[in-house]
């Protein structure tokens, strides 16, 4: 178990090195001169040559890497050349915007879900199984964005419940706030349920079928209880890893929710800094999600024996 | 030793258990069809059948635990004087346990892998009879040391995937007995395990119940196991019991002509085919060894597997070779060594004379053309995307000297051999396991081979069909006079077409010898152990 | 019965999409960029069968060149992927050894990223433009085909078929091409249809943000980018492409289940 845990730790600093690689390399082969693209056209030779010099563009690439590898250890991630701010500290302010709508929508989905799904596959092929899948396929095939259009278009526009644009922080309004983000994270919650039933259910079949459910029926355990504590544990396992991916993705995603609803959160960062050619934030940006994709699919893996004790002993 | 029960059972107040037309269907076919038997308290009784003839869903119905889509049509279930057709669900579920008990054919996924040894001892307990805590974790030890697992304490608190499938067998073996049930349902519950665990499993069985005094039905498809352990048995075939009454009867008198053929399906041991004391061996094998090497981690190679230790054997040609063993014994490593299939990391390989090593590839390609293996799986070892005559076809690409016609022609034959004429258009999954097999025999004589392993070639096949493809080998064998290794840990299908026998433990040979030495003068300590494990029949004529 | 629903609905929607994409160039009923000011944010009538956007062009002749635009791009992405996924998979699967774990290390780290989120990033590089889209997509998804593939290669070489090849004397290279790719194709298929809908939500999202295909060139994403700003006015802007988009995804994912189904049972339907 403890050496599961150590491998697997282990495991995660290649490659989080490969990823941060990837990203400086992917931002080196923008077309033209960075110093050029910051300062425009206009721009002399001599003040050129000086941010070339200050952004160590003068060195050679692997040095350059280095160089930046060394101070994202320490949390410089560089300044905004759009603000001048630095950049860390600005993603950490716009995530804590994205992740607590993103970890609220997957935990309400997966409450959802995953009895849906559980309950679908033990009533395999009736009727309610029937309305469950038809349910979470069309879930699963509405795009976030436009599920997140017709929920302002209902509740903001022709009901007048919520608002339509704008942000406040929790620090600042409690209630106002919460008026704020309900639509996103319910918007969100919709589309995992989706995914996250479809897979619950495909496990919870696979798993029923096996000899050890007959084996827990056969000794008179009530159906409740087979599910519950015999089929859940199992069906949970690949479903526990699905989690992860779509924590993920939902990261990596979460821009065209926050363009939606108009909020200030690391997705719409990004591709702000794209639009402005602002590259300190997008290299920023990209490592951060990259990196915390990583660090949730590492969480999830070192939970995974908890779900399936047979992991840990490989 | 003999644990079979007298078959007279004392006459009681009547049968534990009587199924009367019991009918069960799968959509619009029927599975179990009319099938009726009775069974009194205490006694061991065998459902015996192949593959389809409805024994494990007639068991089930019993439990009212049949899969998905499948359903009791008809018929009545008297268990101890009650009707188990009228019963709600949950008088059913009071009586699954302590009532009726279930023992499963895979121990590799008849127990939770997510749950521990102990909470599923005690999950029977608590549900059924509600003791306290450390009464029922007294109770669970008790059982655990019953069933000879070393260390209970240990095991209670382990998951299942520690445990070996004989291990888990008589794990599960314990939760049933726990309930002390008056009947105990065995599927096959030793199907997946290699002799002697079998019969050590099986002898547990026995001893747990008789000291219970529960009944069992053991469902199996193994006549050997019904001689040794059942006292009655029921004969199904296609949904229909076709004949029932005393095991001793069934075996030695069968009346009906299904059962005959069962019967008569069983490999017997023909008369010893005489061997040219001089022949010079086609096939000699010098100091074999193989060695898998651990899977790689991070930090350490896991521990090295020494599959075969030193193995020296020699096949004369038109012999049969018989290579026979425990699973893990190293018997079918053995074979793809010979063949190159696997690395070997010593040892020489003699090929009518010639010594193949890895640098001669003329050598080496030679050899390789000059043999072939037969699979045990016929489900797995024809690409599925081929049709028959094409698959068979596929070793003449290397047979020089022959034209598209010969090649045609050939296929013909070789076909015609193995009894599959015009099936050459029929795709793998369109044939039955015993016609797989034929097509895997016909792909592996069509280049006329100078020596064959098949390996376990009969194991994965219903009782007469096994006959039908043992009897073609041996045919096809005879006629043709290729030398063959038989690998094989069924020793009945050995004892009738092997020449001679070697027996492989733990990697080694640890006897050589013909067919009637080995059968009749075994020499080592595990020769006589599986021998003794093996079931046969001729047993109750004694 | 159920299998041949889902097939049935599933490939309706996708060959109207087809019938739709292809036609487009050749019938609209109005030019689907012409501008008419006049005629601006009308709700839908028997004139405009959709309404008309903020610059008075016909929704319905827009959405019909968009499907054209869209299903090109998915096409043309998953063919790429597919493609390119294919060569490296099998490639890895096929020669193991240093190679296999040179390349599948790149290709995890690959999979470390978010699909969309490669994309964005490799959008920042590429500049938004339909060939961009293609490369961008097609770069960020060919690593699970990778897996895929890989994955199959090595779980058929296990079977005892591809051992009985050896054993006939066939070479290494006849036995991959005649016994192991065939048996692969299923996976890939099966996975090439969930993608074509994985890149169809990719695209929209992107053009939604801006970063796809450019104005005044229609596609649903971008359409849908343009009526957030009128939700209040005009509606059914709002609507229309988002139900566009739904409806492929629909299809797509009912056909996949079906095609799952079929080829391949044992796959998990995810």
């Amino acid at each position: 178990m403890l050496r599961y845990i150590l491998h697997r730790l282990l495991m995660t600093v290649p490659t989080a090195l490969l990823v941060a690689l990837a990203v400086f390399v992917l931002l080196r082969l923008v077309p033209g001169d960075p110093a050029q693209l910051m300062l425009g056209d206009t721009a002399t030779e001599e003040t050129l040559a000086e941010l070339r010099s200050q952004l160590g563009l003068d060195q050679s690439i692997p040095v350059q890497f280095m160089y930046w590898l060394g101070n994202v250890l320490v949390g410089d991630f560089g300044r905004s050349i759009t603000n001048d701010l630095p950049v860390l500290p600005l993603i950490l302010d716009r995530f804590r915007v994205s992740a607590s709508i993103v970890l609220v929508a997957v935990l309400l989905a997966t409450l959802v879900a995953v009895p849906a799904g559980m309950i679908a596959a033990w009533k395999q092929n009736s009727l309610g199984d029937l309305m469950i899948v038809a349910g979470a396929t069309m879930l699963l095939s509405i795009p976030s964005f436009w599920l997140g259009l017709l929920m302002l278009l209902l509740f903001g526009v022709k009901l007048g419940w919520l608002p339509v644009v704008g942000y406040v922080s929790f620090a600042e309004d409690f209630g106002r706030a919460l008026a704020y983000v309900v639509l996103p994270t319910a918007t969100l919650t919709l589309i995992e349920i989706g995914v996250v039933t479809r897979m619950a259910r495909a496990a919870t079949i696979e798993v029923l079928r096996l000899e050890y459910i007959t084996h827990a029926r056969a000794k008179g355990v009530p159906e409740g209880r087979v599910l519950w504590r015999h089929a859940l544990p199992n069906a949970f396992a690949p479903t526990w890893t699905l989690l992860g991916l779509i924590l993920g993705n939902l990261l990596g995603g979460i821009a065209v929710i926050e363009t939606v609803f108009t909020l200030p959160g690391l997705g719409r960062l990004l591709v702000d800094g794209i639009f402005a050619r602002d590259y300190p934030v997008v290299q920023g940006c990209l490592l951060f999600i990259a990196i915390m994709y990583v660090l949730v699919n590492l969480l999830v893996d070192l939970l995974y024996p908890v779900f399936d004790p047979r992991v840990a002993a490989e | 030793m003999t644990p079979t029960r007298p078959s007279a059972v004392p006459a009681g107040p009547g049968p534990l258990l009587a199924v009367t037309d019991l009918s069960v269907t799968a959509g619009d076919r029927t599975v179990v069809d009319r099938v009726s038997f009775s069974l009194q308290p205490g006694e061991i009784m065998a459902l015996v059948g192949e593959s389809g003839s409805g024994k494990t869903m007639a068991a089930r119905s019993v439990l009212d635990l049949l899969p998905p889509g499948v359903r009791r049509s008809g018929g009545r279930i008297l268990f101890d004087g009650r009707d188990l057709s009228a019963l709600p669900p949950s008088a059913m579920r009071a009586l699954r346990g302590p009532g009726i008990g279930m023992v499963f054919q895979e121990p590799m996924v008849s127990l939770n892998p997510a749950l521990t040894i102990g909470s599923q001892l005690a999950e029977g307990l608590e549900l059924h009879r509600k003791l306290p805590k450390d009464e029922v974790r007294r109770l669970c030890r008790q059982m655990l040391d019953r069933v000879q697992i070393t260390d209970p304490d240990r095991c209670l608190a382990a998951y299942p995937h520690e445990f070996s499938g004989g291990m888990r067998q008589r794990i599960m073996l314990a939760a049933v007995m726990l309930l002390q049930p008056k009947l105990l349902l065995a599927d096959e519950p030793t199907t997946a395990l290699d002799t002697l665990t079998q019969r050590e499993v099986l002898d547990l069985m026995v001893e747990l119940t008789r000291d219970n005094g529960t009944a069992v039905i053991l469902i199996t498809h193994n006549l050997g196991l019904v001689g040794r352990y059942a006292s009655n048995a029921v004969v199904m075939e296609r949904g229909r019991v076709v004949e029932a009454g005393s095991s001793r009867d069934i075996l030695l008198r069968p009346q009906q002509p299904y059962t005959q053929t069962l019967v008569g399906a069983l490999p017997r041991r023909g008369p010893a085919r005489p061997v040219p004391p001089d022949a010079r061996p086609i096939v000699s094998v010098r100091d074999l060894e193989v060695l898998f090497p651990g899977r790689k981690h991070l930090f350490r190679a896991g521990r090295p597997v020494h599959a075969v230790k030193g193995v020296s054997l020699d096949v004369r040609p038109g012999e049969v070779l018989a290579v026979v063993g425990g699973s893990g014994s190293g018997k079918t490593t053995l074979g793809r060594a010979i063949l190159g299939l696997v690395p070997a990391k010593a040892g020489r390989i003699h090929f009518a004379g010639t010594d193949i090593a890895a640098s001669d590839p003329a050598a080496m390609r030679r050899f390789r053309l000059a043999c072939q293996l037969v699979f045990q799986d016929p489900y797995s070892s024809l690409d599925p995307r081929m049709r028959v005559g094409p698959i068979v076809a596929e070793p003449l690409r290397h047979a020089e000297g022959m034209d598209g016609k010969a090649k045609a022609v050939r296929v013909a034959e070789v076909l015609e051999e193995v009894g599959l004429a015009g099936f050459a258009d029929r795709h793998p999954h369109a044939l039955s396991g015993g016609q797989r097999q034929r097509v895997a025999i016909a792909r592996a004589l069509v280049r006329r081979p100078a020596f064959v392993v098949a390996d376990e070639p009969v194991s994965a096949l219903d009782m007469t069909i096994q006959q039908q493809v043992l009897s073609l080998l041996q045919r096809l064998q005879a006629q043709h006079g290729f030398a063959c290794l038989f690998i094989s840990h069924d020793l009945a299908a050995v004892a009738q077409i092997a020449d001679r026998v070697a027996v492989m433990e733990h990697g080694l040979v640890v006897e050589t010898g013909t067919r009637d030495e080995i059968f009749d003068r075994p020499q080592h300590p595990y020769t006589k152990a599986l021998l003794e494990a093996s079931p046969r029949i001729d047993d109750l004529a004694a | 019965m159920r299998l041949r629903a889902n097939a049935v609905i599933g490939g309706t929607l996708i060959g109207l999409l087809a019938t739709v994409s292809f036609t487009a160039n050749f019938w609209t009923p109005y030019a689907p960029l012409r501008i008419n000011l006049r005629a601006r944010l009308r709700p839908p009538s028997d004139l405009y069968w959709l309404g008309t956007d903020e610059f008075g062009r016909d929704v319905i002749s827009r959405l019909m060149a968009g499907a054209a635009t869209s299903a090109l791009v998915a096409l043309m992405t998953v063919v790429a992927a597919v493609v390119l996924g294919v060569v490296i998979g099998v490639l890895a699967g096929f020669l193991r050894g240093w190679l296999d774990r040179v390349l599948m290390a790149i290709n995890d780290t690959l999979l470390a990223f978010p699909g969309i989120l490669l994309a964005l990033g490799l959008m920042a590089v590429i500049g938004p433009n339909k060939w961009g889209i293609i490369l961008a997509l097609g770069l960020a998804y060919a690593p699970s085909v990778v897996r895929v593939v890989r994955g199959a290669v090595l779980s058929v070489r296990e079977r005892e078929y591809i051992e009985a090849s050896r054993v006939i004397g066939n070479s290494e290279v006849y036995t991959m091409a005649r016994h192991v790719l065939p048996n692969c194709v299923a996976p890939i298929v099966v996975l090439a249809t969930s993608m074509f809908g994985w890149v169809v939500l990719a695209e929209s999202a992107l053009s939604f943000l801006g970063l796809g295909v450019p104005p005044p060139a229609p596609t649903w994403g971008n359409m849908l980018s343009a009526a957030r700003p009128y939700l209040d006015q005009a509606p059914w802007l709002s609507i229309a492409p988002g139900l566009c988009i739904a409806l492929t995804l629909l299809g797509i994912n009912l056909l996949g289940d079906a095609l799952r189904d079929r080829l391949d049972p044992r796959m998990v339907a995810a």
